[in-house]
């Protein structure tokens, strides 16, 4: 259990983690970089789990494994179109991204 | 919920994978390790949930559903053209923010009279980006068209928001707030996501993208408040930044306020001259006896060159002309694509490497040394009223100094206005030569001339 201040401490140091991280992806990387925070936020699929284990009525379970596909679609095609991205990336000496 | 200090060990090396993942992705060379970062911190994370749940009776049924999830993301995943990625992209926004409602109102029986707030907050944000995505994917994809709507539906649409939250909000202070109360603010936030995204399109693509990503993000850590999970706190609020910011640098690249993308309104009518003066056309052996014998070329792909798939033609001239020892560059506009870098990706594709894809800031001061530059598909982003006609709509969005070239040849289809429906000076520039016709037919025929000469 944490407590609802030190949540409000993490969420503002991730603020500010997050606008230091990514205001220093180039504009070319901008869509592997969209992409892959999409990706990121299936993250959700932890929260759908939790709650599916939890779950005590049938109406919270099916809803939360609603919640279960759709979060475990985002995640996987977020990660897999994000590799195929880039790896379309190379340079002039035909190295690619590794 | 979730105790053990071992769990929340795991979870913090999930979410320092995370940032440094993210913070990978800052350099082509690296940014594919990075997404295998984030993979890796998912992964960790899914597991040890799943480890440590104490008892559960239906795992199969939960594990099959994964496993259906997982087939269907990595199959359209891997499918998907690279044009068609701003739809992939507003396709997971939404079933992101979908899930995160579904979470936030399946833990609604559950939840203290501190964390309803939160997971209404959830089901709000959550179902404005599903609704938001559903009706950007289906523009993106061209399944309806770019309606203009009138301020009468989408009014009642966010009308109809207010209703259900200020319902939400008394039923909350009331007792609790209850499941019903609940599927109506979100039934009503996925109506006036989708209000209010119908309206927008085209070339406002790339904000309205962004914007649904951070409220995805922003879903998904407040969740994280209602589950008391550190984690999701810390992965929303990381892809809520990248969203804004994105959203915040398209707004500025496109010189558009958020306010006036949103509500639609739209760039005003010019009151410069609309009488056309004379262009100059040019012919395809001309353009490549030209771009032949000069020593430096940028090329400015538009998404006129995307849609005209053209991609390969032009990589083709760029080979031709280094052949001749001509120095070739691509500037890439912001805001060139349906969605922030996208054309970047799609001249990766076409396997022009990625030192040779200059972003604007670092290409504008190499056009006053440049000899020839080759305009495809591009308009408004070289419109020069933007830096000087201090009347036009266009007046102060940054732009690529393409009228500082020697040479500008725009290759284009007819005389047609750009999506700010501006003229562009440009064209009747004394430089200007205008190449008319279907980019890849031009390109192409480009191609053999090129070939021709050597």
């Amino acid at each position: 259990m944490v407590s609802f201040l030190a949540e409000a401490y993490i969420f503002v140091l991730a603020v500010l983690a997050g606008f230091q991280v990514i205001s220093k992806v180039p504009s070319i990387l901008h869509t592997p970089l969209m992409s892959a925070t999409n990706a990121i936020h299936g993250i959700i699929l932890v929260g759908a789990l939790l709650v599916v284990f939890s779950a005590h009525n049938s109406g919270v379970f099916w809803t939360a494994l609603g919640a279960v596909l759709f979060a475990t679609m985002n995640l996987v095609g977020g990660f897999v179109v994000t590799d195929r991205i880039l790896g379309l990336f190379r340079t002039d000496g035909g190295g690619r991204s590794e | 919920m979730n105790g053990s200090a071992l769990e929340q060990g795991f979870y913090m090396v999930a979410a320092t994978l995370f940032v440094l993942g993210v913070r990978l992705m800052g350099s082509p060379a690296r940014a594919r390790m990075g997404n295998w970062f984030l993979a890796v911190g998912m992964v960790l994370a899914l597991g040890i949930t799943v480890v440590f749940v104490p008892h559960f009776d239906h795992m199969l049924v939960v594990l099959g559903v994964m496993g259906l999830g997982v087939v269907a993301g990595v199959w359209s995943g891997r499918r998907v053209r690279m044009t068609a990625m701003p739809q992939m992209v507003a396709l997971f926004n939404g079933l992101g923010g979908g899930a995160a409602a579904l979470v936030a109102a399946g833990s609604l029986p559950s939840v203290s009279h501190l964390t309803q707030w939160p997971a209404l907050l959830t089901m709000v944000l959550g179902s404005l980006s599903f609704g938001g995505s559903a009706v950007a994917f289906m523009k993106l994809q061209e399944w309806i068209s770019g309606r203009k709507y009138g301020g009468l539906w989408r009014g009642a649409g966010l009308a109809f928001l207010t209703l259900a939250v200020l319902w939400c909000l008394y039923a909350g202070v009331q007792a609790r707030l209850d499941l019903m109360a609940g599927v109506t603010a979100m039934g009503g936030a996925a109506l006036a996501g989708a209000l209010l995204a119908w309206p927008i399109g085209g070339a406002d693509m790339p904000v309205v993208i962004s914007l649904l990503n951070a409220l995805t993000g922003l879903s998904a850590a407040a969740t994280g408040f209602v589950l008391q999970n550190p984690l999701l706190i810390i992965a929303g609020t990381l892809v809520g930044a990248s969203g804004t910011i994105l959203t915040q640098q398209m707004s500025r690249a496109m010189h558009r306020s958020l306010r006036s993308v949103i509500w639609g309104s739209h760039v005003g009518q010019t009151a410069m001259s609309t009488v056309p003066e004379a262009v100059h056309p040019i012919t395809a052996d001309d353009v490549a006896m030209m771009l032949r014998y000069a020593r430096k070329v940028i090329i400015v792909p538009g998404y006129g060159l995307a849609v005209a798939r053209a991609q390969l033609e032009v990589k083709q001239v760029s080979d031709l002309l280094e052949g001749f020892g001509v120095e070739v560059l691509f500037g890439i506009h912001p805001v060139a694509g349906r969605m922030p870098g996208h054309m970047n990706v799609l001249m990766a594709e076409a396997n022009v490497s990625y030192d040779r894809l200059w972003e604007m800031e670092r290409i504008n001061p190499r056009f006053r040394e440049t000899d020839v530059v080759l305009v495809i598909g591009a308009n408004d982003v070289t419109n020069p009223a933007a830096r000087t006609a201090a009347g036009s709509p266009l007046y102060g969005m940054p732009i690529l100094n393409v009228d500082q070239a020697g040479t500008v040849i725009v290759l284009k289809r007819s005389m047609g206005r750009g999506f700010a429906g501006v003229d562009n000076p440009l064209y009747q520039d004394p430089k200007t030569r205008m190449l008319f016709g279907d980019a890849k037919n031009s390109l192409a025929t480009l191609v053999r001339e090129l070939e021709g000469i050597a």
